[in-house]
């Protein structure tokens, strides 16, 4: 058990940290690295709950493909020179700080309420009930393709929605006609076009002369 | 229950994995040097050492005495961290790699750090975090050739994963098991090379790809952006690069091998199964290693936009119909 508690202390102490650094560092791309920092440890936490399953979902969405974007959205654009700024949202403060606090009171209400009520957290999934279903991968299928199949089916259907959106929106209406990038039979062409101009003009260059 | 002798064991597996990791690429590269020097009808490294054996070993040392430069317009902690980022993941992935079967010395010892009911994400997760060694070195750098390199890199990597995890999904639907050593044990009678061979297309295809090796080495192609994400690395940091290739090389092989090829499963000599059983698992590897070399040594670098057609148009839609197979010819099993 103690070996539980330094591996969850040192795991939140470094989330904490990470996530602090993700909101005040000032470079985007330290924010962004910061950010994978915690979802590294996030996914951590994960595995001490005995849940391997979710840890590496965890890094493989979060880590490997939100972070990665968000990254190279950001050498795309070149944020540099944005450092300097520090923007405040002023309206948003009101209404963050509320909500902060309505978190942080119920998570501290769960920790300080009756043991009986945190039992009850641990909802049907304890981990015996995991291990005889085979692991935390088919614990997590046997419900989402029984119990919440229709939800499950809704966000895909959402998330195709959502490709085919923006497949539609970056394509440049102009380009039809070059649905398939100019190929090397189009570029010989233009290179052979271009000598054969500068071979003419060659050929011509002593004629004028003459 | 767990005993000394337990912990010893593991401690020796860890070891040889931190020993060998790193090691083996040495021998890597001058196989690959040396077959490319065959098939370019040259004889290769043959200077240092009988037969160019201490080339590497000569170009370590050559690499260790350089200065280690670092951009002054780049931004020092990451330039630091990039190099990490590649050469871990590479190292930890092999925990889960199982080299051979059971054996018993005394006791009953799995040739396998350990047997994660969640292996294949666990490498893929790892697969994920490599993509951040050369972005977070593109962008330290603080150099156009690098940053455009590790816009390559990102680009390519994220699409060739997308296809790397339809082409497990082949094999875990045979299996019904995250594990490798599950997924083995499973292709005793057959090997999955033989129903899911478009799966081992595609799964070795995006294997090369996510390793940026030729011809799909466009994030260091060097002569369009110099080297790439890499351009402005010297000395051990560079070398760490270099070894990082070769490392993820041997590992997407050997995942290869068990995925595809059996494992360690081939003929065994009645009284030492486990010594030969481990050669067969190497001897599939260094195989699929040696198509690497032959793949680089015949095939031209793909332009860019090429490569991305590639995937999305052509690998992923021919994984998603294998998948579509795969599954339908195993519910009419069962």
């Amino acid at each position: 058990m103690t070996d539980q508690i330094v591996a969850f202390t040192y795991l939140s102490i470094v989330a904490s940290v990470a996530g602090l650094a993700t909101i005040l560092v000032r470079s985007p791309v330290h924010s962004a690295l910061s950010l994978v920092v915690v979802v590294f440890h996030v996914a951590g936490m994960f595995v001490l709950l005995g849940n391997g399953f979710l840890a590496a979902v965890q890094v493989i969405v979060y880590a490997g493909a939100i972070v990665v974007l968000f990254l190279f959205t950001m050498m795309l654009l070149d944020l540099r020179r944005h450092e300097t700024e520090r923007t405040v949202h002023r309206r948003q403060i009101w209404l963050a700080i509320p909500i902060a606090v309505l978190l942080f009171a119920e998570v501290a209400w769960i920790a300080i309420s009756k043991p009986e009520t945190s039992e009850n957290l641990k909802g049907a999934f304890p981990p015996q009930t995991i291990d005889e279903l085979g692991g935390s991968a088919q614990a997590l299928a046997t419900v989402m393709f029984t119990d919440y199949l229709l939800p499950f089916e809704v966000a895909s259907v959402l998330l195709l929605a959502a490709a085919i959106g923006a497949m539609v929106l970056a394509r440049n209406p102009d380009e039809e006609s070059l649905a398939s990038p100019p190929d090397m039979i189009e570029d010989a062409a233009g290179t052979d076009e271009s000598s054969e101009q500068s071979e003419r003009e060659l050929s011509e260059t002593p004629a004028t002369h003459g | 229950m767990v005993d000394g002798w337990d912990v010893l064991i593991l401690v020796i597996k860890a070891l040889a994995i931190f020993i060998i990791v790193p090691l083996a690429p040495l021998v890597f590269v001058l196989a690959e040097r040396k077959i490319l020097g065959r098939i370019q009808s040259r004889i290769g490294p043959n200077r240092v050492g009988p037969w160019g054996l201490l080339q590497t070993l000569a170009d370590g040392i050559k690499l260790g005495a350089k200065e280690d430069f670092i951009p002054p317009a780049g931004d020092r902690v990451v330039f630091w961290l990039a190099p990490l980022f590649m050469v871990v993941p590479a190292a930890m992935a092999w925990a889960v790699i199982p080299i051979g079967p059971e054996v018993e010395i005394g006791r009953k010892i799995g040739l396998w750090v350990t047997d994660l009911n969640v292996a294949i994400l666990y490498i893929l997760a790892l697969g994920s975090v490599a993509v951040y060694g050369p972005v977070m070195a593109g962008w330290s750098s603080n150099s156009k050739y690098a940053l455009f390199g590790s816009l390559r890199s990102t680009a390519q990597v994220i699409s060739y994963e997308i296809t790397m995890g339809v082409a497990v999904l082949g094999v875990l639907v045979y299996t019904g098991s995250f594990s490798l050593v599950d997924i083995v044990e499973k292709q005793k009678d057959m090997w999955f090379a033989v129903p899911q061979i478009l799966g081992l297309f595609v799964f070795f295809v995006s294997g090369i790809a996510e390793t940026n090796r030729a011809p799909f080495d466009l994030p260091e192609a060097e002569t369009e952006i110099v080297a790439g994400y890499h351009v402005e690395y010297s000395g051990m940091r560079f070398a760490m690069f270099f070894l990082a290739e070769y490392a993820n090389m041997f590992l997407v092989s050997a995942l290869a091998v068990i995925l595809f090829f059996g494992g360690w499963h081939g003929w065994t000599i009645p009284g030492i199964e486990g010594l030969t059983s481990v050669l067969w698992f190497m001897l599939k590897t260094l195989a699929l290693m040696f198509v690497y070399f032959w793949l680089r040594a015949t095939l031209p670098r793909l332009r860019y936009d090429q490569l991305m057609a590639f995937c999305w148009k052509f690998l992923l839609p021919l994984g998603i119909v294998n998948l579509l197979i795969t599954a339908v010819l195993r519910l009419g099993w069962s």
